[in-house]
């Protein structure tokens, strides 16, 4: 019996740590595990006792990379919670702050994770040796989008400026001036990309996903919107509970998520581009159109794509909101405590990110559930492994290690909201 | 011939990624890094993985398995030069939280089966493990500090990082105080210099996320913040945050805990 294992301690260009393991045997996939094993941090119990003002500076803690979307999300939570509605102006500055963490994250991955595995190299720094100028247009366009949060947040990470009610500064028109003009060059750079990606070599891989994403009557979503699905779920934030629920497998220090019917499903750009089509902008529905994409996308490889496609969209709705910004009478409404329970989904550039909280009347945290895209996505990931690399099991051992992580990578998997550690491991038995 | 170039690892302990993305969010200088040192392990940006020994260690993060106590030990044997980067190495992070609670009531909140999880009673610092050659403060890193302990590294001299309190980058910036001028709670007074005083400059008070100034001298400000309405438990809970176990913060906050 021939035994063969190929082990990698430590994925790398994810967010955080883990690994993975897949089992072959008679020439088939048995199994395949994702696993994370990174150390628990338990935001959801230290925000207990804490007051309801602490929580955007908490959860934006969770992660580096997205704590936009962490602090919309509570935000939205909160104010549900708390019967408060910051009305349109500040909800236009939210979308706007938004749009800079889609830009920065997004072309992270884009440039710096994903588009190294199309292309050959191990990183975006040996890319830059044969690929110098994707790799300047790639930085010069991640620092657009850094622009945005770093003049509406305060910094690019971690933002200081985000507050239950509002923010605690608004910008005056002239301020956003200048970043518009980079906003517009981000903008050519963002079309430059969607065609860039375009022209990579995709694997002939699709399948039939549930996806599940925000959907607003009129935006793209990010900030808001009701929870949608392929198979017809229509929901409120509210009702997430009723509909999905979260198990914990021994392989994962991360939740796993699943719809309350059984099924795994699929969040982030791909479930938003397939459920939204209809609301990017027209320069974002030609440039798809353009680079092959219609108005769906089951293959993950080209999620690539679809980022961005999300890119240029978030640089046209920046322009658009700036554009449109009228300086609020005040930078926050007033928000008195009150007991409640508030609920807040948002679409983090990885996917809908849930919240939930529950107030006292002081103004206490009483209790907390946070559910990242991460933890919603593990199933899929996994499935993905079993699904795809099949016709692969012939390849180099170092080719196959490859393509499981190229397949994880699709997603953008952030192990650091979810939680870590990722090890992999390919198990040859016969 | 050309010069070895000084080889860089960065490590991640539990930790958010966000200072190690301090380094990929030097976009105007990251390929000039790059060029000046040999990026030898950094998961986050490359599947390369260059052996030790490390001329340089940018560590993030902080100790919260038994795994990653014996695992920071051997990174500390790698490498030359060991940098804590972020109030998680520095401070042991908002998970520090942890030590003033039970662990097992924390697990049990958020996981149904706490018996797969392993996990320590504590976060704790890198310095109380390793010797650590420096610290850099924040929550997150400032990246032009970063590049300033890079660059120091590369020319031989101890890196310009101030330890002064966020006070006096208010003054150098222009900033009217907001708490003298609109009466607004601000940890500015002992909270450790390097964000360039942003808080204050939005309009809200500083809340602390670089820790404790050199010399704080915390009890003296906790008294002008009940002056300011601040009762006791809020006052627990503003040193309890990002670095609740960096020592001045923690005293300042117990010294609260359970008062009236």
């Amino acid at each position: 019996m021939a035994v063969k294992t190929i082990k990698v301690d430590y994925l790398a260009r994810v967010e955080g740590e883990g690994g993975l393991k897949v089992v072959i045997r008679d020439g088939g996939v048995a199994s395949a595990e994702l696993k994370i094993f990174e150390p628990p941090r338990f935001f959801e119990a230290f925000l207990r006792g804490r007051a309801f003002s602490e929580a955007p500076d908490i959860v934006a803690r969770i992660c580096g990379i997205c704590p936009v979307a962490y602090q919309m999300s509570a935000v939205q939570a909160i104010e549900d919670a708390l019967a408060v509605d910051v009305g349109a102006p500040l909800r236009a500055l939210r979308r706007l702050l938004y749009c800079g963490e889609w830009i920065e994250s997004h072309t992270l991955h884009v440039y710096m994770l994903h588009a190294p595995d199309f292309l050959g190299y191990e990183g975006a720094v040996e890319m830059a040796r044969d690929h110098g100028d994707a790799v300047r247009r790639g930085l010069a366009l991640k620092k657009a989008g850094n622009a945005i949060i770093s003049l509406l947040g305060g910094r690019e990470i971690h933002p200081i400026n985000v507050r239950v009610g509002g923010f605690y500064r608004t910008p005056r028109r002239r301020e956003l001036q200048p970043l518009a003009e980079e906003l517009k060059a981000a903008r050519d750079a963002a079309l430059e990309t969607v065609q860039w990606a375009a022209r990579f070599d995709f694997p002939d891989r699709e399948r039939d996903y549930e996806f599940v994403a925000l959907r607003h009557e009129t935006d793209y979503p990010f900030y808001e919107g009701r929870i949608v699905s392929t198979s017809g779920l229509n929901i409120a934030p509210a009702e997430y509970d009723a509909h999905f629920e979260e198990t914990q497998v021994e392989h994962s220090t991360a939740l796993h998520a699943h719809m309350k019917n059984g099924g795994a499903y699929l969040v982030g750009p791909l479930a938003r581009y397939n459920l939204n089509f209809d609301r990017l902008s027209r320069l974002a529905k030609d440039a798809a159109r353009e680079a092959g994409l219609g108005p769906v996308c089951a293959n993950p490889y080209r999620s690539i794509i679809v980022r961005a496609v999300e890119v240029l969209y978030a640089c046209d709705e920046a322009l658009r909101l700036i554009d449109a910004y009228e300086e609020p009478e005040r930078p926050f409404v007033d928000v008195t405590a009150r007991a409640g329970v508030g609920y807040g989904a948002t679409e983090a550039p990885r996917g809908l990110l849930y919240h939930r909280y529950e107030i006292t009347t002081d103004g206490m945290i009483k209790d907390a559930r946070i559910v990242p895209p991460t933890s919603q996505n593990q199933p899929s990931i996994e499935e993905d492994l079993r699904r795809f690399i099949g016709g692969w099991l012939e390849l180099p051992e170092a080719d196959l290690r490859h393509r499981c992580e190229q397949t994880v990578r699709n997603h953008d998997p952030c192990i650091s909201c979810a939680t870590h550690f990722l090890r992999l491991e390919v198990e040859h038995a016969s | 011939m050309r010069k070895r170039r000084p080889k860089l690892a960065v490590w991640k302990f539990a930790s958010c990624d966000g200072c190690q993305l301090s380094l990929l969010d030097c976009e105007d200088e990251l390929l000039a890094v790059a060029n000046a040192l040999e990026i030898a392990q950094f998961a986050e940006a490359t599947r390369a993985s260059v052996k030790g020994p490390y001329d340089l260690s940018l560590v993030e993060g902080s100790i919260t398995t038994a795994h990653d106590a014996e695992r920071i030990r051997e990174i500390r044997r790698n490498s030359h030069f060991l940098v804590a980067i972020g109030a998680c190495a520095t401070a042991g992070g908002i998970q520090a939280l942890r030590n003033f609670a039970d662990v097992g009531e924390y697990l049990s909140i958020v996981y149904a089966r706490p018996d797969y999880i392993s996990t320590l009673a504590t976060s704790t610092a890198l310095s109380e493990h390793v010797a650590v050659d420096f610290e850099l403060r924040g929550c997150p890193i400032n990246k032009h500090q970063l590049l300033e302990v890079v660059s120091a590294f590369l020319a031989g001299r101890r890196p310009i990082v101030p330890a002064h309190s966020v006070c006096i980058e208010c003054k150098l910036g222009g900033n009217v105080c907001v708490m003298a001028a609109h009466g607004t709670p601000c940890l500015g007074p002992v909270t450790h210099a390097g964000c360039g005083a942003l808080c204050p400059a939005y309009d809200r008070g500083c809340y602390g996320c670089y820790g404790p100034m050199e010399t704080p001298n915390a009890p003296a400000l906790s008294a002008w913040l009940q002056g300011l309405g601040w009762n006791a438990d809020t006052l627990k809970c503003v040193y309890r945050t990002f670095n609740a176990n960096a020592p001045a913060f923690r005293d300042e906050s117990e010294r609260h805990d359970g008062a009236p």
